[in-house]
């Protein structure tokens, strides 16, 4: 088994609030996931507001989507054999619905090169 | 008092203040000598009913009954000290360890029975050993009540609790001051055992009635125990006690007269114990003080909204339920639960899509949920998973059940 970190990205209303039905929906899917025994990390969500790009020592932007045009507002760990796999399980995700998307990177762990 | 009520006061005395008596008894002697506590509160009973038979019964037959229990429990300890001193070669009028400090009050009797919940609960000892333990020692089950309860022979129960008594006795369990930090140590595994002697009650393999209930009750009984007691009155006890509270308002409801299943759907909602739930309500509300969300909270929060009478969004509730519970424990029980919910929410291909991604092929439950939910669309395919089930499972009721199924799907669908 792999690991791949799926990484949740939003472009519209940072600030908007979830409704309950999406609220649900995306709590379906990550069962869904947790029921296959295929969930390694439930993860976070991230704020959108409470966020500060720090570039060096001294030059600090707000928010933190001024350098990319979307943000990232969460992400979980799930385990597959594949990266197709993982594919198929971010596929499912509700978060297309309102115009987001998810980026699936394995996690690269120690073992991994010293094998 | 007529011949009839006598004749019945005695067992019925037994059971009620057996365990009171022994629980008092062990935390003075020490699970050193748990015999001793035993053959105290037996010959007690043993005198009472040689005694009552002659005498007629005494006014307070309970005090009397705790004077004869005190006055040889007193009799043993000095023989006791007599016997240990000797061996240290001390002077037994150099210490007299408060032979007579004998109480059985109620707040001493509720304190020796808290200590011997955690002194049963040896996170050492398996579940089931503890389970058959607990009826033992804490609610004074026969051998043979408990091999009935277990569908097993009184001679593995006997050996199990033989097994069970010697690490109970070796373990060096501080019971006379219950402390804690010995609280904090085996507080997961004295819920987990209640849990399990719940079940093993309400979704027994016995079909005796009778003992389905009692073990039920006695769950609830030492649950109660802890919630009254500073110490132990946590958020996952309330949370437990809720469960029960919730479950047993249907126990009536469950089983017909011929001691047959009745599920759900089917149940006569009259029968529910209304008492009960509310009881539940309140420590539902109690176990939410603070912010911790335990797998007993949420089984209590699922086992709420199947109390409550249709509500538009029931379903939604409990599969959200389910979806967190199952990040807690991915039990096979819960997941085919979620499913079940899914299918009530979402529908039954919906559900089918998902159950099939669980693979749980060697669950009966798994072939019997697949069956229900294809027997609409598929028969053909619900009466394959229905015999599936068939050759999983051990129930012979749940087989004949099964049965019956597949008949009603033939019949509709005759080729």
């Amino acid at each position: 088994m792999k690991e791949f970190a799926l990484i949740f990205r939003m472009s519209k209303h940072a600030d908007a609030q979830p409704t309950p039905e999406q609220i649900q929906e995306r709590t379906n899917w990550l069962a869904s996931i947790a029921a296959q025994n295929k969930l390694v990390d439930k993860g976070n969500s991230l704020s959108a507001t409470n966020a500060t790009v720090v570039n060096n020592r001294t030059a600090i932007t707000d928010g933190p989507y001024t350098e990319i045009k979307e943000f990232i507002s969460g992400y979980v760990i799930i385990k597959t054999e594949t990266l197709d796999e993982a594919v198929e399980l971010a596929k499912a995700n509700p978060i297309y619905k309102i115009g987001g998307s998810i980026e699936v990177r394995e996690v690269v762990k120690l073992y991994n090169h010293e094998r | 008092m007529s011949a009839g009520a006598k004749h019945e006061l005695l067992p019925n005395l037994f059971r009620l203040e057996y365990s009171k008596m022994t629980a008092v008894l062990y935390r003075r002697f020490g699970l050193k000598h748990i015999e001793i506590a035993e053959d105290i509160v037996s010959d007690t009973f043993a005198i009472a009913s040689a005694n009552w038979a002659v005498n007629g019964i005494p006014e307070n037959p309970v005090a009397w009954l705790y004077t004869v229990a005190k006055n040889k429990a007193r009799d043993c300890l000095k023989h006791l000290n007599v016997v240990e001193n000797h061996q240290k070669g001390t002077n037994p009028d150099d210490h007299d360890d408060g032979v007579h400090d004998f109480e059985f009050s109620h707040q001493h009797i509720s304190d020796s029975q808290l200590a011997m919940i955690f002194a049963v609960c040896n996170p050492g000892i398996s579940p089931e050993a503890q389970i058959c333990l607990a009826l033992q020692v804490l609610c004074g089950f026969s051998v043979e009540t408990i091999a009935n309860a277990f569908l097993a022979k009184a001679e593995t129960i006997k050996k199990r609790l033989q097994r069970s008594r010697d690490d109970l006795r070796r373990d060096n369990f501080q019971i006379s001051v219950l402390t804690q930090h010995e609280i904090m140590g085996r507080m997961d595994t004295v819920l987990k055992t209640l849990y399990l002697l719940f079940n093993e009650g309400y979704f027994s393999k016995t079909s005796y009635k009778q003992v389905q209930k009692e073990l039920c009750l006695e769950a609830i009984r030492l649950t109660l125990l802890l919630t009254e007691n500073a110490l132990t009155n946590t958020p996952q006890a309330n949370a437990l006690l809720a469960l029960f509270c919730f479950q047993s308002s249907r126990l009536d409801a469950r089983v017909n007269s011929k001691g047959e299943t009745i599920v759900y759907e089917q149940q006569d909602r009259k029968l529910w114990d209304k008492a009960l739930t509310e009881k539940g309500n309140y420590y539902l509300v109690e176990a939410c003080n603070g912010n911790e969300t335990s797998k007993y909270h949420l089984e209590a929060a699922i086992a709420y909204w199947h109390t409550t009478l249709s509500d538009t969004n029931k379903w939604q509730h409990i599969l959200q339920l389910y979806n967190q519970l199952i990040m807690i424990e991915r039990s096979p029980v819960a997941l085919l639960n979620r499913i079940f919910a899914l299918a009530k929410v979402n529908g039954h291909a919906s559900a089918i899509t998902e159950a099939e991604k669980l693979k749980l092929t060697e669950n009966s439950y798994y072939h019997e949920l697949l069956g229900y939910l294809y027997a609409a669309t598929d028969p053909a395919q619900a009466i394959t998973h229905y015999d599936k089930a068939i050759l999983l499972t051990k129930s012979s009721a749940e087989k004949k059940t099964l049965q019956k199924e597949i008949q009603q799907l033939r019949l509709k669908h005759p080729e």
